[in-house]
């Protein structure tokens, strides 16, 4: 979970290598490990994927792809012989193209018209009807309306408005990585205004759900913040989070309310859906295994970038 | 018959299953009231008390949840049987049919290619916004185009005597083995009744479904060995492998799930009996793998696959989803099916029904709104007196509020609260349900309540049919119009009479071919054996604790502190190795501070170590056991259960601050209670490979307090008094018998070590341990246990008795203690080989 810099890099690369490394270590043996994995990047009109390669030690007894109901291509596999320590590493690189700035998103619907079209014309948006309501970490609810309503003024353009609430949610909320866990429930964010780019992805689609509007949950990758000069530093980067409005004109609109700013081309696309119980990278159902220890590790890398990568002591 | 019908209540705003408007009994009524009239009252006294006896004696019971108290409900059943002559049978036949029809065609398009919403159909709302709504189970395919294999649902009858559905059961029915249970008694009560009438059977709605879900079944087999080489097609005349799965003992209808099972000839089994490979479902079974190929399902849908649904589930088969996907095993329902069990479907139904099968909706929902539609929301609240506000989506548990129950206050609360989630409820209009006669047992007459029907309905190649007959549901006295089985509704046998003669079909199946008997011990599943493993443990040890604990107290009550000084701290290690007692504080080094505990402790901590409900104490202990038991109940005798539950229950009992008495008179119950019980495995159990593991579980829980207790007794003073070493160990008759004398060391270990006709000395544990396992090698081959054990049970009958059998002997010590370390490693083999959930 990472912000980016204040100032954006003046001329920024558009390839990117991503390596994404879980690794489990269990106090007892393993006797059977199934797990599920979203860690293909999507392809779409602003990222093309060059490579992808999914790595499992030990190696699986069975895997299978297909393509869950998003959209996402997921990818199930197990592994019956017994283990101690399992590693999953996802390697890729992703070509992305620029994304429209809001200059050229003017004068996009009024948010109380749009909401009043999802309502009565849904079946012209049975697109965006998957990611109006509630879901099992996005519940609606008054609060996240009224929470939202400061940037939701009645009529305003529904991309501007969403802009406006990304840069609430910024301004309010501190990023903390100890306030919250992944079972925090968006009602307490909302109160301890504390939390992580999961959090406020979450907390920004209950605000637009709760008006009405349609929101997906977006996960991915964003380059980070690097001194000049200074290597990349391998797994210091983290998966992030953001969200996509719907908008009728221009389609779906990326917002990252962690990093207040209109997603632009620092942000690698892995997979959508209602929240993050749809697109986790990785879950999955072990035998055995007692306590375990998990590890993660991150490396986003521009393409081009001279600077030779190091390893980060363990 | 007016006699019996003095107090019948009428009730204008009703309609009347027995009487007519003008007080005539109803034509299929007749010969009913004709038969009561005629009879001495004592006849109806001696069914109701049939009855009564024979729900109890045939186990049948609801579990209540949350209430452990009320876990063995007797089910409720009223003597008097529902009849529905045929003419009005064909109707209501014909209207579910075409429901299910409906049901299965909206279940296909929204998990496939949801034109209903496309269409216009549909709102989205009802979909996108519905907790049930599972998006892994989209695209799902079926054989045959069929979704809802079993389906159920809630007729209720107007006062104009039309019949309403009041909710649909689409997700994992129950209540047809109740149904089937509540047939087999009250035919029994009124034999001759029910001939005459001409009553159509049960049988062939439950051959239907067996047969349909094996039919689809077989594709799946078919399917399944086309995918890979390695599993072998169906031999000829093979039959598939369905399942029933089941949430477990604790699930408020277990007791229908096992009946059900029973009856219609599939394995029992839960979640973790099943495991997913390479798309396949697999049954774990003492010998080996097996693949399901169907499986009929009473888990809910999102509790059905830990890696795809919800995560947090225990209950569920990780991969299940995946292999619904791939068309390898049939789940009926389908999952996602409990989509369709929503209230706020029923508005769209009309229209539905003309569009997709293009005929009019035969019969009626009761007027519903969903409070979802704001137009609807407005016209709720302005009507909320008429009305009854349920939950929309059997995600929310809230019990149904009737608008015309509430103060001001009440009724703003429940406003605010549909104009905060309006999507979340339905209001349905209140319909006086009709009344049907009830045997009131206390004053021996025909009396009235509401009812209910629930008819069933299932998928066959062939189309949907009907079971002729289903579960009247009979509301609480207190209020006519609530009817729950949960809340302690009554229910009764629907009977529908038949057309014309119909040949005589009994409900028990008479054929069990040599087939069958082969079966069921190829599907014991490895849970059954673990289960029944540390059943037959925990009863030993719980015999051992009982016994301990008797023998503390009594050292404690007969001797002064100076006089068991020699033999009490050996009594003690032993509490303190059960953990019944705590053990003695370390120094810096690591030595044993010896504790001088007062008579006033010890009593308190052996009172504690009976009653407490902390670990380790005779009444956790025996809970423990209490709860395996519950989860082998299809494999228990009646008796056996009884006793079971007589012991675990004598524990909840009193004794706020119970006594040494208190305690020393439980310990005599419940080791009588064990004694008996032991009786019964050897008696009454069939000498299966189950009886074997449970066998087997007793004698090396056995085992292992003999080597413990022989190894602290022998390092007991020389002067030590054997006798408690006797009592407990139950060989003081024997000893007595034989040496009327103090008892010394040679004879004591010879008859607790190599005396071969005491069925306590560990030659005899060893000899029967060596069979049991030799068995079990023998049919899942073997792995070296029987080999270790008879290697032990030589070296014993080898020892002279004169050299080996007393203190100090180093030959025995370390014998006792490898013996020991060996009952530890064949429990653990046995559990790697064959209790281990990760399946071989």
């Amino acid at each position: 979970m990472t912000t980016l810099p204040s100032s954006k890099p003046t001329m920024p690369p558009l390839r990117y290598h991503v390596q994404h490394v879980t690794e489990y270590d269990y106090d007892h043996t393993v006797t059977l490990s199934q797990q599920l994995l979203h860690l293909t990047p999507r392809d779409s009109a602003y990222q093309q994927c060059l490579y992808h390669q999914i790595r499992i030690s030990p190696a699986p007894s069975e895997s299978a792809e297909h393509a869950d109901f998003f959209g996402n291509q997921s990818r199930c596999f197990a592994i019956y012989a017994p283990h101690e320590a399992l590693r999953v590493s996802a390697e890729f690189s992703v070509q992305l193209s620029a994304r429209p700035t809001m200059d050229s998103l003017p004068a996009s619907t009024p948010w109380t018209v749009l909401r009043d079209m999802l309502q009565e014309q849904a079946s012209q948006h049975l697109e965006a009807c998957a990611y109006l309501y509630g879901s099992p970490k996005v519940p609606c609810s008054p609060a996240l309306a009224d929470y939202a309503s400061l940037a939701f003024t009645p009529d305003r353009p529904i991309l501007d408005a969403s802009l406006a609430l990304t840069q609430q949610i910024y301004h309010d909320f501190e990023y903390d990585a100890d306030a919250t866990d992944v079972s925090t429930p968006l009602h307490e964010v909302l109160h301890n205004k504390r939390g992580v780019c999961q959090d406020f992805a979450h907390l920004m689609a209950g605000c637009l759900r709760s008006l009405g509007l349609a929101c997906r949950y977006v996960s991915g990758y964003i380059l980070t913040n690097r001194d000049a000069g200074q290597p990349a530093l391998i797994g210091a980067d983290a998966s992030h989070a953001w969200v996509s409005v719907y908008c009728p004109q221009y389609g779906w609109v990326d917002f990252d309310p962690t990093n207040n700013c209109l997603v632009q081309h620092e942000h690698v696309t892995m997979a959508w859906g209602r929240d993050y119980t749809d697109v986790s990278p990785m879950r999955g159902v072990v035998l055995g295994g007692g306590g375990q220890r998990l590890k993660v590790s991150v490396t986003v890398t521009a393409i081009g970038d001279r600077a030779p990568a190091v390893q980060l002591p363990l | 018959m007016s006699l019996l019908l003095t107090s019948y209540p009428r009730q204008p705003d009703r309609h009347d299953e027995l009487l007519t408007e003008t007080g005539e009994p109803r034509q299929h009524w007749q010969a009913l009231l004709e038969m009561l009239a005629m009879e001495a009252p004592a006849e109806m006294r001696e069914r109701a008390e049939s009855v009564r006896r024979q729900v109890r004696e045939n186990g049948v019971t609801y579990n209540v949840y949350a209430d452990t108290k009320g876990l063995q409900r007797p089910w409720d059943l009223d003597v008097l049987p529902f009849i529905l002559p045929h003419e009005e049978w064909a109707g209501i036949e014909s209207a579910i049919i075409q429901r299910a029809q409906l049901l299965n065609s909206i279940l296909l398009d929204v998990y496939g290619e949801q034109q209903l919403l496309q269409q216009e159909q549909l709102p989205p709302s009802l979909i996108h916004g519905h907790a049930g709504f599972l998006r892994p189970c989209h695209g799902i395919r079926h054989p045959d185009d069929i979704a809802l294999h079993f389906y159920a649902v809630d007729l209720a009858r107007s006062p104009d005597g039309s019949w309403w559905v009041v909710a649909d059961r689409t997700q994992a029915p129950s209540g047809a083995g109740y149904a089937l249970e509540n047939r087999t008694v009250i035919a029994s009560v009124f034999p001759d009744l029910f001939r005459d009438l001409n009553i159509q059977r049960l049988s062939g709605f439950f051959n239907s479904l067996r047969d349909s879900l094996n039919h689809w079944g077989r594709e799946c087999a078919q399917r399944q060995s086309a995918l890979d080489a390695r599993i072998a097609p169906l031999s000829v005349g093979e039959q598939p492998l369905t399942v029933l799965l089941t949430p477990g003992p604790y699930n408020e209808t277990y007791h229908e799930q096992s009946y059900l099972a029973g009856y219609l000839g599939f394995p029992l089994v839960q979640g973790n009996d099943l495991t997913v490979r390479n798309g396949v479902v697999w049954l774990k079974t003492l010998s080996g793998l097996k693949p399901v190929h169907a499986i009929l399902r009473r888990l809910d849908d999102d509790f059905c696959d830990p890696l795809e649904l919800n995560a947090d589930s225990v209950l569920g088969v990780a991969g299940l989803t995946d292999a619904a996907r791939r068309g390898n095993v049939l789940i009926a329902n389908s999952l996602g099916s409990n989509l369709l069990q929503s209230g706020a479907l029923l508005g769209f139904l009309p229209g539905l029904c003309e569009r997709l099968l293009g005929q009019p909706l035969q019969m009626p929902s009761v007027a519903t709104w969903w409070c979802g539609e704001p137009l609807a929301l407005q016209s709720v609240i302005a009507n909320l007196d008429t009305l009854v506000i349920k939950p929309a989506f059997p995600q929310i548990q809230e019990r149904p509020i009737f608008g015309a129950d509430l103060d001001a206050e009440a009724r703003a609360a429940l406003i605010e609260k549909l104009r905060q989630a309006p999507q979340n409820y339905i209001a349905q209009e209140m319909v006086n349900i009709s009344q049907a006669p009830v045997w009131d047992g206390h004053g021996q007459q025909v009396s009235a309540r509401a009812v209910g029907l629930r008819v069933y309905a299932c998928a066959t190649p062939q189309g949907y049919v009907v079971m002729p007959g289903g579960l009247t549901r009979v509301a609480t006295g207190l209020d006519n119009r609530v009817i729950t089985m949960q809340r302690g509704g009554t229910s009764k046998d629907t009977w529908v009479t038949a057309p014309h003669s119909m040949a005589y079909r009994s409900l028990i199946r008479h054929t069990t071919s040599s087939r069958d008997l082969v079966r069921s011990d190829a599907f014991l599943s490895s849970r059954m054996v673990e289960n029944l493993f540390w059943f037959g443990r925990y009863a030993v040890r719980n015999h051992h604790i009982a016994r301990l604990l008797r023998t503390a107290i009594h050292y404690l009550l007969e001797f002064s502190p100076e006089h068991r000084a020699v033999e009490w701290p050996t009594v003690q290690q032993l509490c303190v190795w059960y953990g019944l007692m705590p053990p003695d504080e370390e120094d810096d080094l690591g030595h044993a501070i010896p504790t001088t505990l007062s008579d006033e402790d010890i009593e308190a901590l052996l009172v504690a170590a009976v009653y407490d409900s902390g670990a380790n104490t005779l009444a956790s202990n025996v809970q423990h056991f209490f709860h395996l038991a519950f989860k082998l109940r299809e494999r228990l005798s009646d008796d056996n259960w009884r006793m079971i539950n007589q012991m675990s229950q004598r524990f909840g009992q009193g004794h706020a601050e119970p006594t040494l008495s208190d305690a020393l008179e439980q310990l005599d119950e419940t080791t009588l209670g064990l004694v008996t019980l032991a009786g019964f495995t050897l008696d009454g159990m069939t000498r299966d490979h189950g009886w074997r593991f449970l066998s087997i579980g007793r004698r090396i829980e056995r085992l292992q307090f003999l080597c413990i207790l022989l190894l602290r007794a022998l390092a007991m003073p020389v002067q030590a008094n054997l006798d408690w070493l006797l009592e407990l160990t139950d060989s003081i008759v024997t000893y007595r018998a034989r040496y009327s004398a103090q008892p010394e060391w040679l004879p004591v270990l010879d008859l607790l070590l190599m005396d071969e006709n005491n069925p306590n000395a560990m030659v005899f544990q060893l000899k029967g341990l060596a069979k049991y396992l030799g068995q079990i090698g023998a049919t899942y081959s073997s792995g070296g246990e029987a080999e270790r054990i008879s290697e032990l049970l030589t070296q014993l009958r080898g020892f002279d008795p004169d050299a080996t059998l007393c203190q100090g002997n180093i030959q025995l010590i370390n014998w006792l203690n490898a013996t020991y370390q060996a009952s530890l490693q064949v429990s653990n083999q046995l559990n790697l080989r064959f209790f281990s959930y990760s399946g071989r």
